[in-house]
């Protein structure tokens, strides 16, 4: 049967095998079908109780959790950072003990820190699933975008994906990274040089800093956010260069190769990193990647929430 | 002395066996349900799918009328999940829509619990409202633990509870067509 899995938590892509990932993959084919039934909702999880535990703000991610829950039958509470005893001065292990002492089965956490889901999985025998933590991963994200080229392309490996952004604190473009070379795709970074630092290279991808070189021969360009909120301007020039020298004008996109996807994890900044046109493009499947990512969430809660932990 | 699994064995039904089985299946299907049309034979992964394709053909070549078939994954509407040590691996469902006003029949290798095709019903509720749900399965070994019944049997084969029944069919498992009964 599903030899092929045996984690109750997913903390990043960089532990997983491209066997796993793929396992995964295959398993949101048959959960994103729910998602056209008449009745969307499947009784895998019912019993189950997952816990929605997000320090660091998002609506995107919770929700999609939320609903992959929902659908899979299982009770989800929502906890976010100021409606948690963090703000009391309890330390992360202890809420999330007495999460467990609640009998929640699955936490679902984002969190500010790198490291945090696998500080709690080790610890707990709840599942953690990470859905961002720090400038570290955000694996269900990666997943999802993975889902959706190999949706539309029929194949991930062999394909040239070319990331834009802010690779320096993003955990998309972390596990994205890890996720696309081990299932053989060609991984291109583009960016500032503060942003996109050579060390990166380590990690089996290319840099460039020179967006029209690259563009032309992309199958897929994954756009990241500029996350402002976050910005230091010792990295960054300003969002009008940015857009000058990387943003996806509707000059640029004319570059594209035809069958060329563009993506972007959102919420999108028009006119920033991406135009309006573009955005909403016959290439764009920005919309795509959210439907995605409910299948992919379903299937990540059903693997590592449906596995009896001893 | 290791024994292979044939040396404990009790063989069943050989291929021939089968072939009439459920050739007798597809004409007592013809028989009870005079609009073919609306019959789906909704295969239960992997070797259900395999029988449906094959009572179709049955019917193909007596009735020269193609019915629908489909596919019914279970293993999302199963009720132990968390309680066994494998997950059941999900698969894609593949049934022709709408299904108001249809008859499906659920067809399955073995009937033994109950408990799968009560699953499968949940699954194919899911889908829409059918007219009726039949059952039409290869073996029947009792042992029930639901009121589940099933309207065509390939083959009634009482068993222990102790004993394991194993088919085998070459589209699917790679061997001759076969089923055989076991002690482990």
């Amino acid at each position: 049967m599903s030899a092929r899995w045996n984690r109750k938590d997913l903390v990043g892509l960089r532990e997983l095998s491209a066997d796993e990932i793929n396992f995964i993959l295959e398993t949101a084919d048959a959960f994103k079908q729910v998602g056209t039934r008449e009745i969307k909702k499947v009784p895998a999880l019912r019993g189950k109780t997952l816990v929605n535990f997000f320090i660091e703000p998002s609506t995107r991610t919770r929700t999609s959790f939320e609903l992959a829950a929902s659908r899979l039958s299982a009770d989800v509470i929502n906890i976010s950072a100021s409606t948690s005893s963090l703000t009391k001065g309890e330390t992360l292990k202890d809420t999330a003990k007495v999460l467990e002492a609640n009998h929640a089965d699955i936490i679902v956490l984002r969190h500010s820190s790198a490291g945090a889901p696998q500080f709690l999985a080790s610890r707990l025998k709840a599942s953690i699933i990470n859905a961002g933590d720090g400038a570290h991963e955000h694996p269900t994200q990666a997943l999802l975008d993975l889902y959706t080229i190999r949706e539309k392309r029929g194949k991930i490996a062999g394909l040239h994906v070319v990331i834009v952004g802010d690779i320096l604190f993003s955990r998309v473009a972390r596990s994205n990274i890890f996720g696309l070379t081990k299932l053989g795709a060609r991984v291109t970074l583009v960016g500032p040089s503060t942003l996109v630092p050579r060390e990166f290279e380590k990690l089996g991808v290319t840099i460039s800093h020179k967006i029209d070189n690259v563009l032309p021969q992309a199958d897929v360009v994954n756009l990241l956010r500029i996350q402002h909120e976050r910005q230091r301007k010792e990295y960054f020039p300003g969002i009008g260069e940015y857009t000058a020298l990387f943003g996806l004008t509707k000059e640029r996109a004319k570059l594209l190769k035809p069958d060329c996807l563009i993506m972007h994890p959102g919420p999108i900044n028009r006119g920033v990193e991406i135009d309006s046109e573009v955005a909403d493009g016959l290439q764009s499947v920005i919309l795509d990647q959210v439907t995605n990512g409910l299948a992919v969430r379903m299937a990540v809660l059903y693997l590592c929430g449906g596995i009896s932990t001893p | 002395m290791k024994q292979t699994k044939q040396d404990s064995s009790v063989p069943i039904m050989d291929a021939d066996a089968i072939r009439r089985a459920l050739r007798r299946v597809a004409h007592e299907i013809v028989e009870r349900n005079p609009d073919l049309k609306s019959v789906v034979l909704a295969g239960i992964p992997s070797r259900g799918v395999e029988i449906a394709r094959r009572i179709a053909e049955f019917i193909r070549a007596s009735e020269k009328i193609d019915i629908d078939t489909g596919i019914v994954d279970v293993a999302m509407h199963r009720d132990d999940v968390g309680t066994r040590a494998e997950l059941p691996v999900v698969r894609e469902s593949k049934l022709p829509l709408p299904l108001e006003g249809r008859t499906v029949i659920i067809v399955d290798d073995v009937l033994f619990t109950g408990r799968t095709v009560r699953a499968a019903m949940d699954a194919i509720s899911s889908f829409g409202r059918p007219a009726r749900i039949q059952l039409a399965v290869l073996v029947d070994r009792g042992h029930r633990e639901l009121p589940i019944r099933a309207d065509y049997v390939g083959k009634n084969l009482p068993s222990a509870a102790s004993e394991k029944v194993r088919v085998r069919l070459g589209q699917t498992d790679g061997e001759p067509d076969a089923v055989w009964l076991f002690k482990e």
